[in-house]
């Protein structure tokens, strides 16, 4: 049960994290279209970064 | 003439695979029910995520009622109290619960949920404690080719003979034709979006043969995993761990003296915080960095796995419900959506894992060098670490 609500917790936290990632990720690129590239990439090594966090606290959770 | 000897090839490539599907190992008289309540769908996905030792394809019952399994044994290795001991999995005739009990070299094994175990002296049947571990057996040293051993080595044979074709083919022309078109730009996507800009123009070279190797190996066997063959091997544990390990091992050995320095005894921050500095940085590279990579790939593999198995056990768990055929529908739509979006995390977590490692990799061979911009007439502009200077 304890854990049922740690696992949804965690998924709130990295669902805010990853919402932020994107939704900054997205305003960089609508005002420099030229950097999409670069930003796409450090976009994907964060939400990584964060997913292995998230993926970690599920799996010492479990 | 080298056409007919292509053919002759591919001929008795597939001939061996057909002729290995042929010897089924076919076992007589289970008991074991069809999948139909919750738990059954519990106990039938817990089993799919782990390694086997055999390769099960499906099942069926025959118009005699028994219950026949198709799929083909692998080979048993063990090193045992008495020695090295080798049989054909086929032997335990799919048991998995200790029942059926193999006498080799003087020593009797039993498999139970996938895991081998021997007999102590004198004991001729398993029996279990009250936590279902079992009571009168220890483990041995399993070198068994599994499942995922099976799916490892297959990909490497593959991969040696899909990338040895492409590499010879540039002896003789630039362009290379039939499968290796598809390979070219891949390989040419993790060189140069993948290991330049994370290691650097000047060392890329030498590690760029690693990041391939990984990124193929990985992406190939995610692909694989969504075959309906039961391949699980990203899934493991102990593969993405394998996985993880070479990284730490190529970033921890390549590091210059600048990377163990700012690990080390970080310059540039006051005495006493460099200690408490050099623990956390100890930790992040030697704990925290392979334990991301192994548990991103196992997890994001294992949940795809499970997500996917679940939503094809609607078709047992909603039949009452929906009725079959709503149930079935249900179940095969949103299977078809979630297998697509599995294609792409199969793509992904490659290119994450390669990622990763190559910014690892380049963190630890970053020579310490100070760039300034030049304006448009060609004069130095000033930069933060500059100003900086001027009050220190």
């Amino acid at each position: 049960m304890y854990n049922l609500i740690g696992a949804g917790l965690i998924v709130i936290g990295a669902g805010i994290g990853l919402g932020q990632i994107g939704g900054k990720a997205m305003e960089g690129i609508a005002r420099q279209p030229e950097a999409t590239g670069k930003i796409q990439t450090a976009m994907i090594i964060i939400a990584a970064l964060l997913e292995g966090l998230a993926f970690g606290a599920l799996f010492l959770g479990k | 003439m080298k056409d007919v000897s292509k053919v002759i090839k591919k001929l008795v490539l597939f001939l061996a695979i057909g002729s290995s599907l042929q010897g089924f190992a076919v076992s007589e008289g289970q008991k074991e029910g069809t999948v139909s309540s919750k738990e059954d769908v519990d106990a039938y996905i817990l089993h799919h995520i782990k390694d086997a030792h055999d390769f099960h394809l499906f099942s069926y019952t025959n118009s005699e009622g028994e219950r026949k399994h198709v799929g083909f044994p692998l080979p048993v290795i063990l090193w045992s109290s008495n020695g090295l001991v080798t049989f054909m999995s086929s032997e335990f005739h799919h048991d998995d619960n200790g029942e059926v009990v193999v006498e080799k070299n003087g020593s009797k094994f039993v498999k139970l949920h996938s895991k081998i175990y021997e007999l102590e002296e004198g004991a001729t049947s398993l029996s279990l404690d009250e936590h279902h571990h079992a009571a009168n057996a220890h483990r041995v040293l399993d070198f068994s080719i599994t499942k995922s051993v099976f799916g490892i080595l297959l990909v490497g044979l593959f991969m040696l003979w899909a990338f040895s074709s492409l590499a010879k083919q540039y002896k003789n022309k630039s362009v290379p034709t039939g499968f290796g078109r598809v390979l070219e730009p891949l390989v040419i996507y993790v060189r140069d979006e993948i290991a330049r800009p994370n290691i650097g123009e000047k060392k890329y070279r030498k590690f760029t043969g690693y990041l391939l190797t990984v990124f193929f190996f990985i992406w190939i066997l995610n692909l694989l995993g969504l075959t309906p063959l039961g391949f699980n091997v990203t899934g493991q544990l102990a593969v993405t761990a394998a996985l993880a390990i070479f990284t730490l091992v190529i970033y921890t050995f390549s590091g210059n003296k600048d990377y163990w320095m700012h690990m080390l005894w970080m310059p540039g921050v006051p005495v006493l915080i460099r200690p408490v500095l050099a623990i956390i940085e100890l930790a992040g590279a030697f704990i925290i960095k392979p334990f991301s990579l192994l548990v991103r790939l196992f997890a994001n593999i294992s949940a795809g796995h499970i997500v996917v198995m679940s939503l094809i056990a609607i078709m047992f768990t909603l039949k009452e419900t929906l009725t079959v055929g709503g149930a079935t529908a249900l179940s095969l739509v949103l299977s078809f959506f979630i297998t697509l979006i599995e294609v792409l995390v199969a793509f992904l977590q490659a290119y994450i894992f390669t990622m990763l490692s190559a910014l690892f990799i380049g963190m630890a061979v970053a020579e310490h060098e100070h760039e300034h911009e030049h304006d448009a007439e060609g004069h130095v502009v000033p930069d933060a670490e500059d100003v900086r200077g001027d009050f220190i």
